[in-house]
């Protein structure tokens, strides 16, 4: 486990755990424009969560993943398996706005959207509210056992494990439809999926946002080890002036600290009490900063109650600390080969999915040729059968018909005009005739094309083979 | 149990997994604590670097691991051994469950059954012509019939050289509902030996084929075909003296313009002098007797309905 060089070898040594036990971190509450702005995130993020689930749309609910029907609703699009490379055009979109907003400001998605930092910041808002705030909590879990404690500790967990369970309800709500989800649930009759996911969903929010909180930032999330890669000398995070702030030291408020040798920081240490993860932003960029800037209100408060510029800690960059640039420069070195580079290829992908999806046809259709011989009828016409799968993505019935084109006088013989009802999948069988002797003898390419009844624009070609007996 | 196994490699299989946890256990004992270097003031020093370096400055440091992730590995151990417990796993033990794929996918098709169970029972008290009236009947059978039996018979049911069309009102072997059904059931193996020896010399069978063909007013030769009238007795056993077949055994009409191989000479001397040999498998246990009934009601449909085209009564 140690490979260093016993360099100390005369050194006493003692037995120490290697695992570590947690320290719990208090977070002081604090006021400001970031924690407004948090909260804003909170509200914007989960009325989006909770509220969309209960949303409908053409007597459906608006968003249901069907996975048993292996069918997306998404407001008016229906997503078949067929349409799977959306999801993956999703999830590369998201990819690329979290490099663009990290390249730009850093871990901002932590700070202000991540579900870990949101529901995080929900729960210490409930335990705040019943435990009330830091000092009350660290004297609370101090003092021995007592009904007090007890009545406080209860009513925390008890109201953590509503908001987790109602967390799961709303979870499970995306999957089955939400509406018959509530009634099962006050009916206690949920299927033992849904029950699983509920409670599971439930107990990850419970322990992750009540217990674990910043220890998922800190060892489970591979998002806050490869941040590095996104950061450089213009990217946005927040920094302590050292430059300005040190020598840091206590003093009175009236004094010139400049006099006694000090820099601007009074060394109140609030910015670490108000820290969700704990640390010293001080020290400088650490991968624990989420940076959500609750240090930046903090350390404004007590600069504008010494009544000295805000600022000390600010969202600022490397280069701007180091060439001392104002707003305007750091905007002006925004615009960089990185940040460009980032936005064209979001753009140019956000652009093709916008057209694709434009453009996504409600119809969609396979050609399979029968494996059988043609057949030559009487008068030596050749007929060839296909099946056709028929896929009608759309929630309302569709008429099409069936044309074939490629050899002259190609007919289709069957059945050409069907009926196909809302959102369905149907085998159709089609003989397509081929007079004697128009086409070469082997194998001949011929184009199927469905077309919908009452909206012409709507069609779709195949290719498909047609066989002649040699 | 698998032939190839016995009891040993069951207490085998136990030792190995037994061995295995408790090795982790031991493992995790013994690295839960290290020893590091203490100070003069008697506190630990600084966390080392493991000494790796990577581009230059690039070190690792050796922090502890949270003791929450100690205790998920623990956890582990509680799991496997709880699994164990109750889904076996450890040698041959069967675990207090008693759960087993086996069971979980009959337990499935049971549901299943649960769930269609009551449609299909509907159509079974149904007789097979009431069935073939019913739309979602319908289009039950053409599924059935897309899956097994389009391979053969086209997926228009119009069969091609060698496989019967099964829309017209020519069976060989009867097209009542009750005769469709056994055949499903039990498949049909149509053989018509070589009879080119029976016959006669090449010139007989070409006469014999000839007189065939005049029996449906198919191009002939009528001057060969006289000749050959008196050779068809041997084929008379089976096709009967008027050539018009016979159902019970499965002899084709010949008298009518359907063939199963083709109507011209060449086949018909080709068939004569070979022999021909057809199979329709039997479904009977590969398919369950309800899904055959809608499936001969759905073949039934297709030569019994005003329009003969299987698709147009599919519509809803």
């Amino acid at each position: 486990m140690k490979k260093s060089p016993d360099s100390n070898a005369e050194q006493p040594e003692i037995e120490q755990a290697l695992f570590e036990t947690q320290k719990k971190i208090y977070p002081r509450s604090i006021s400001g424009f970031y924690t407004n702005l948090r909260w804003f995130m909170v509200w914007f993020t989960q009325i989006l969560f909770y509220g969309t689930a209960w949303l409908s749309w053409n007597d459906r609910q608006a968003v249901l993943f069907d996975l048993a029907a292996r069918k997306f609703y998404i407001f008016g699009l229906v997503f078949w398996p067929q349409d799977f490379i959306y999801l993956a055009v999703l999830l590369i979109i998201s990819a690329l706005l979290l490099f663009l907003v990290t390249a730009v400001a850093g871990r901002v998605f932590c700070g202000y959207a991540c579900p870990q930092s949101v529901y995080t910041e929900m729960f210490m808002w409930i335990e705040r509210v019943i435990e009330g705030d830091r000092s009350a909590r660290i004297k609370l879990d101090g003092i021995a056992l007592s009904a007090h404690k007890i009545t406080l500790k209860a009513a925390k967990h008890f109201a953590w494990i509503a908001l987790a369970l109602w967390t799961g309800f709303t979870f499970v709500g995306y999957f089955t439809p939400i509406h018959t989800l509530i009634q099962e649930t006050l009916n206690v009759s949920l299927g033992p999926w849904q029950l699983f996911w509920i409670l599971f969903y439930g107990l990850a929010t419970y322990g992750n946002a009540g217990w674990m909180r910043e220890q998922v930032c800190k060892y489970m999330c591979p998002y806050a080890r490869f941040q590095s890669a996104m950061f450089d000398k213009d990217t946005l995070t927040v920094t302590y002036d050292a430059e300005r702030g040190e020598p840091r030291g206590h003093r009175g408020k009236k004094a010139d600290y400049k006099t006694q040798g000090l820099g601007a920081c009074v060394d109140c240490n609030i910015c670490v009490q108000v820290c969700p993860t704990g640390i010293d932003i001080r020290e400088g960029l650490q991968y624990e900063c989420i940076g959500c800037a609750l240090c930046v209100d903090a350390c404004d408060q007590v600069m504008d109650k010494m009544a000295y510029p805000k600022g000390l800690i600010r969202y600022t960059t490397e280069h701007a600390l180091a060439q001392k640039l104002d707003k305007n420069g750091i905007f002006q070195r925004m615009v960089r080969p990185r940040i460009l580079i980032y936005s064209s290829i979001l753009l140019l992908i956000i652009f093709i999915a916008g057209i694709s999806l434009s453009l996504k046809s409600p119809l969609k259709f396979d050609v399979i040729r029968d494996r059988g011989l043609p057949r030559t009828t009487e008068n030596g016409s050749i007929d060839n059968v296909y099946r056709l799968q028929i896929m009608n993505t759309e929630e309302n019935p569709h008429r099409y018909i069936i044309e074939v084109a490629g050899i002259p006088g190609i007919a289709i013989i069957s059945d050409s005009d069907f009926e196909m009802p809302a959102a369905t999948t149907k085998f159709i069988p089609a003989r397509i005739r081929v007079p004697a002797g128009v086409a070469k003898k082997g194998s001949t390419k011929i184009i199927f094309t469905v077309r919908d009844l009452d909206n012409n624009k709507v069609s779709v070609s195949e290719k498909a083979a047609f066989l002649i007996p040699r | 149990m698998a032939d190839f196994t016995n009891g040993w490699l069951g207490i085998l299989i136990a030792l190995i997994v037994a061995i295995s946890i408790i090795g982790c256990g031991v493992l995790l004992l013994a690295q839960s604590k290290i020893k590091v270097k203490v100070g003069a003031d008697g506190k630990p020093l600084p966390v080392e670097t493991t000494g790796h370096v990577w581009d230059g400055d690039l070190q690792e440091n050796n922090n502890p691991l949270p003791g929450w992730w100690m205790k998920l590995f623990y956890g582990t151990i509680i799991f496997s051994i709880a699994y164990m417990l109750l889904y076996g796993g450890f040698g041959s033990y069967k675990g207090m469950l008693g759960w087993s794929q086996d069971d979980e996918y009959k337990a499935e098709l049971k549901a299943g059954d649960a769930q269609y169970g009551p449609l299909f029972q509907k159509y079974m008290a149904m007789d097979i012509p009431t069935v073939a009236k019913d739309a979602q009947a319908h289009e039950i059978g053409e599924r059935l019939f897309l899956n097994t039996c389009a391979q053969c018979h086209g997926s228009d049911a119009q069969g091609v050289k060698g496989y019967p069309n099964l829309t017209d009102k020519d069976w060989l072997y009867g097209g009542d509902p009750q005769t469709i059904l056994a055949t499903l059931h039990d498949g049909r193996q149509g053989l018509m030996p070589p009879m080119a020896d029976a016959i006669g010399n090449a010139d007989d069978v070409l006469n014999v084929a000839n007189y065939v063909l005049s029996l449906s007013n198919s191009p002939h030769d009528g001057a060969k075909a006289v000749l050959g009238k008196a050779k068809f007795t041997a084929c008379a056993a089976c096709h009967g003296e008027d050539g018009k077949g016979m159902q019970a055994m499965g002899a084709p009409n010949l008298a009518d313009k359907v063939w199963l191989y083709g109507g011209n000479i060449d086949s018909i001397v080709e068939g004569i002098n070979k022999g021909r040999k057809n199979l329709m498998p039997a479904y009977k246990g590969v398919i369950d007797e309800d899904k055959l009934h809608l499936l001969a009601a759905y073949v039934w449909s297709l030569s019994n309905t005003p329009s003969s085209n299987p698709q147009s009564t599919a519509k809803p």
